[in-house]
């Protein structure tokens, strides 16, 4: 079976840091920030970045569209 | 492989849709409209109809949508966006018309618009947001408050012997002959999302093909500064707690005679 491998990026500045896309998140790549935003929130990160399987589940359950999905194939 | 061999243009798999635009939306995080926002843009897009979509904005949160998705917009008076839908379809019959509208708008002040739009079997789409209080104003009850639940007005609980039961306003909706397509969905996962979706292009496709019937799609909803919970909590409060009362699936198809 063809193996994927995915990258997200987030929108920092846009983020909100509600942590929808950390629970909908089915191989737990996400994570809040330490840092905060403008707005003063913490923003998602890829804190496991290798686990990224690109299923997009983050960015349709983002409530601020803050999170652009990337996905390749591997051998 | 490194995150820079995969973030290329060739890769991409999702983003925020293009007509939705760069303005930081003013609801509060984890609010489910922003999620809703993003898949009526997203069904706008893929049917082609940027050029040809009219929307119509309620009062309650959802005010400001026509600050976020950039097609035509119109703003209703307190409720009467299926009346103003009604005109708009019918003096442009060939513009695809949806309201989006909150359960305080739609289910409270404007029951009789609704009812009566629905009836007439106006080509229109629907687009009912459920979150079962009033959030825009500070978290009062809503006609569609569940029985016991706590609000700014009803602190103790909604008392249905003081208060009257929950309004089912789809369920309402579903026995009028004008209804051609009454759904009831849900944002809060993934899954959920996906369906929804589909649940809003059948609607959109209902209103563009001349057969007429009125559609709605009911979102039940999430209002974490209302309910006074963190994001993740709500969507959990809300599968143990809204759906019961408010089932989710297709209630009426006429196409597919449920």
């Amino acid at each position: 079976m063809a193996k994927f491998k995915g990258a997200i990026v987030v929108n920092q500045e846009r983020c909100k840091g509600c942590r929808l896309c950390v629970v909908a998140c089915p191989a737990n790549v996400l994570a809040m920030s330490k840092q905060v935003n403008a707005k003063g929130y913490n923003f998602a990160i890829m804190e496991n970045e290798d686990a990224c399987i690109g299923c997009a589940s983050c960015g349709i359950v983002c409530p601020d569209g803050c999170i652009t999905v990337y996905k390749t194939k591997i051998d | 492989m490194a995150i820079e061999d995969i973030i290329k243009p060739e890769n991409l798999v999702y983003k925020k849709p293009d007509i939705m635009n760069d303005n930081s939306m003013h609801y509060c995080p984890g609010c489910s409209h922003g999620v809703i926002h993003k898949l009526i843009a997203e069904v706008i897009e893929e049917m082609g109809l940027v050029e040809n979509a009219i929307g119509i904005t309620p009062v309650g949160c959802a005010v400001f949508a026509y600050n976020y998705i950039d097609i035509d917009w119109e703003e209703a008076a307190h409720g009467r966006a299926p009346a103003m839908a009604t005109a708009i379809k019918r003096l442009r019959p060939n513009k695809l018309v949806f309201t989006y509208q909150g359960d305080g708008d739609l289910a409270a002040i404007g029951t009789a618009e609704t009812i009566h739009a629905c009836n007439r079997g106006e080509s229109i789409a629907i687009i009912f947001v459920n979150n079962g209080i009033y959030g825009m104003t500070g978290g009062q009850m809503a006609p569609t408050t569940l029985e016991g639940m706590k609000t700014a007005t009803c602190p103790y609980g909604r008392d249905v012997k003081l208060n009257g039961y929950p309004l089912k306003i789809t369920n309402l909706l579903k026995e009028l002959e004008g209804m051609r397509y009454v759904t009831r969905q849900s944002v809060h996962t993934a899954a959920a999302v996906r369906k929804t979706k589909k649940a809003i292009r059948k609607a959109f496709e209902n209103c563009m093909d001349g057969k007429g019937g009125a559609n709605i799609v009911e979102v039940v909803s999430t209002c974490s500064s209302g309910w006074k919970m963190t994001p993740e909590k709500s969507n959990k409060w809300m599968e143990e707690n809204m759906f019961p009362a408010y089932p989710l699936g297709d209630l009426k198809d006429k196409d597919a005679n449920i």
